[in-house]
């Protein structure tokens, strides 16, 4: 997709990973997801699984 | 001792001043000791308690990035490196507080933390996740880039349905521009400020009660004997006290399917259950206070 | 922990049921060391850090605005359709409805109820005046266009009406060489020399001044050129190529691999299902469903049946696996009123 002006190239080269250019998108039945927000909502999931799987540090309870 | 802490370090308020009683107040709900604790129940043991304080964390740096875009204007962040990279953080730190804001609804959820005197605390964090979209929104419609110029031409039509469009003009940047750092990001932070004074006054919700089959794995059981108008409870059998370390494998929902709820736990309909029709009396007398 | 703890148990209970999934006995039991100043500390450096990270890594977009001025020069014949349609008043903004013109029968309607409607036009907009004829008006230096002008606008409605009609049919069909937009001869009038200087001015970049200049000289609205803009096929084309369409689950999506704005999922979802998807009314009718589901959210904890499905759910016994296992004699105080298992 060319329609970037020269200056909006210019800015993303700024970038490591490019995540200029076309976006990737997924289908399916009535639902489309671009891969960025799939990444997104799959790493909400594994954070809340892991908070809940995941051993916590634990000090002897003290007083009351 | 009868002056407690609090005492010790406040001056008692001058007779009728509304700032006395204000104060008196203020010290009254928030102690010290509450507003700033250092101590918390001892079943605050899950990292799914960090994401209140991690969605905090994101929101100040939303709010320092959006400071630095604002100490240039709006047009810098379109022709300085510089001005993209603090673009950039705002932007990331805007997914990330959505993300940990996210984690943390379903985490709350998840433990019903609205229990109790909890109510309001429930209520402020669902509008503040509310007005945090519009937040965002109109943060979006700032960019003056091909971005907000499609977002604002098609969001026009949702809002103009409701008939704000007429005030709330979403084209007008000048408008949206000033909602988004001044009016908008103020309302946040009243809302988050008012959920987490709300969390210190009330604490953090207490587990459910256990099930009878949690009780019976840690040794002890309960009875209940019927006389003629009341109810007793009497603990038996508590051998076990202490808790046996057990390997870090919990026990599978599976194993406990929904059958084996004990008549403890709130049963869906509001049956009338074991109703002790003579029972104007609370069925037991909690421990003292222990503060 | 304090006297007010108490009230939701025992006390104020005496003429309220304890339930389990509203009510909650306040805890008796041990304390452990907490830090929340280190904690909020620890919160704000660990998202800086990713922040900071993920700016450097990947950067924003920032693809630059669709202007009448690039839109005229990539796609005149679109543009000329367009300012066509808003010299007669067949635009979308023309025939809007409220709040920008008093369109019949063009507010949406939720039952009886129309809120647009109600509120009725305060952004007032003429298409053909603020769009076309006074941004010509302010080029100097061409008779030919003062002529056309003049001509017009001391025509009666019937007159304009026709040769708006009959331009519309050519412009259809228009195409653009050597810089100059080609039409069929009919008779149209003066519109033919209204829309070529509309489209010249537009190629220039003009028009993006004259469409947004205000008397205080000061500008800050752009409700003007985006309505015109939006208009266009031109914008709509470019939206569908980077996936921002309404259909496309436009509103979540960001330009580019960027991640956009993931919350909006179930809001634009009401727009991909019947019969939102194609009803005149769809934006209001999801904006009430979602008025509704936000605030069917806010108070779940007052909803019976809302309310229980974290217990029936039963993950809660995941996340304090600790506390279960540490059950000891003190537990009769955490237990509810009422609620405690018996012995058959």
């Amino acid at each position: 997709m060319s329609h970037t002006s020269v200056a909006g190239g210019m800015n993303l080269l700024a970038a490591l990973v490019h995540l200029g250019g076309t976006g990737k998108y997924i289908s399916w039945g009535v639902v489309q997801i671009s891969l960025a927000n799939l990444i997104v909502i799959a790493v909400m999931i594994v954070m809340l699984v892991a908070a809940i799987v995941l051993p916590f540090p634990r000090h002897e309870a003290r007083r009351k | 001792m009868s002056a407690s802490a609090v005492d010790t370090l406040t001056v008692s308020p001058e007779k009728g001043t509304w700032t006395g009683k204000l104060r008196e107040r203020a010290v009254e709900a928030f102690p010290p000791d509450r507003l700033l604790p250092d101590r918390q129940p001892a079943y605050v043991a899950s990292w799914t308690y960090v994401f209140g304080a991690l969605t905090i964390g994101a929101f100040i740096v939303v709010l320092l990035s959006g400071a630095v875009l604002a100490v240039e204007g709006p047009a810098w962040w379109h022709k300085s490196n510089a001005g993209l990279f603090v673009n950039s953080v705002h932007l990331w730190a805007t997914e990330f507080f959505f993300l940990f804001m996210v984690v943390h609804l379903w985490a709350k959820f998840l433990i019903a933390a609205w229990r109790g005197p909890r109510k309001a605390t429930w209520i402020t964090g669902v509008i503040a996740f509310a007005i945090s979209i519009a937040t965002a929104f109109t943060g979006y419609l700032s960019q003056q880039n091909f971005d907000s110029e499609w977002i604002s031409t098609q969001a026009k039509d949702g809002i103009n349905a409701t008939g704000a469009g007429a005030f709330w003009n979403v084209l007008n940047f000048g408008q949206m521009l000033m909602w988004h750092i001044v009016l908008l990001p103020l309302i946040v932070a009243i809302l988050i400020g008012l959920h987490v004074l709300l969390v210190r006054r009330h604490g953090v919700v207490p587990p459910f009660a256990p099930t009878e089959a949690q009780l019976a794995k840690a040794g002890l059981s309960l009875t209940t004997t019927v006389t003629a108008a009341t109810s007793l409870l009497v603990p038996q059998e508590l051998t076990e006290p202490s808790p046996q370390e057990q390997p870090l494998l919990q026990e599978p929902l599976a194993q406990e399917p929904t059958s084996e709820e004990p008549p403890a736990q709130e049963p869906l309909a509001q049956e009338p259950t074991s109703e002790e029709p003579t029972s104007e009396e609370p069925l037991w007398t909690l421990p003292e206070d222990q503060s | 922990m304090s006297a007010t703890s108490a009230s939701d148990t025992s006390g104020a209970h005496r003429a309220r049921r304890f339930k389990t999934d509203r009510d909650v006995v306040e805890w008796q039991g041990d304390y452990r060391r907490y830090d929340i100043a280190k904690e909020v500390l620890i919160s704000f450096l660990v998202v800086l850090v990713l922040v900071v990270a993920c700016a450097i890594v990947f950067s924003s977009p920032d693809d630059p605005p669709v202007t009448v001025k690039s839109w005229s020069n990539a796609a005149p014949v679109d543009f000329a359709q367009t300012a066509m349609a808003e010299l007669n008043g067949t635009s979308g903004v023309a025939t809007y409805g409220p709040p920008y013109t008093n369109t019949a029968g063009a507010s949406q309607k939720l039952g009886p109820i129309s809120l647009e409607h109600a509120v009725g036009v305060r952004i007032p907009i003429n298409t053909a005046q603020d769009f076309v004829l006074k941004p010509l008006a302010t080029l100097p230096n061409r008779p030919a266009l003062d002529a056309a002008l003049a001509e017009y606008q001391g025509a009666s409605a019937t007159q304009r009406t026709k040769w708006d009609a009959a331009y519309k049919r050519v412009v259809a069909n228009a195409t653009f060489s050597s810089g100059q937009l080609v039409v069929k001869g009919g008779p149209y009038g003066p519109v033919g020399v209204l829309i070529g200087n509309l489209e010249s001015m537009a190629r220039t970049g003009a028009l993006d001044g004259a469409l947004l200049a205000t008397p205080q000289l000061y500008a800050t609205n752009y409700t003007n050129p985006l309505l015109f803009i939006a208009d266009g096929m031109y914008l709509a084309d470019q939206a569908s190529l980077r996936h921002l369409q309404g259909s496309q689950w436009g509103m979540m999506n960001e330009t580019g691999n960027f991640p956009g704005q993931a919350w909006l999922w179930l809001y634009t979802m009401w727009y991909q299902v019947p019969p939102m998807n194609s009803s005149s009314n769809g934006d209001i009718e999801v904006w009430a469903i979602m008025m509704a589901l936000t605030l069917l959210l806010a108070l779940v904890p007052f909803i019976p049946g809302l309310r229980s499905i974290p217990r029936r759910i039963g993950i809660y016994r995941l996340i304090w696996r600790h506390h279960y296992r540490s059950l000891g004699p003190d537990v009769l105080s955490q237990m509810p009123p009422g609620r405690t298992p018996s012995r058959r």
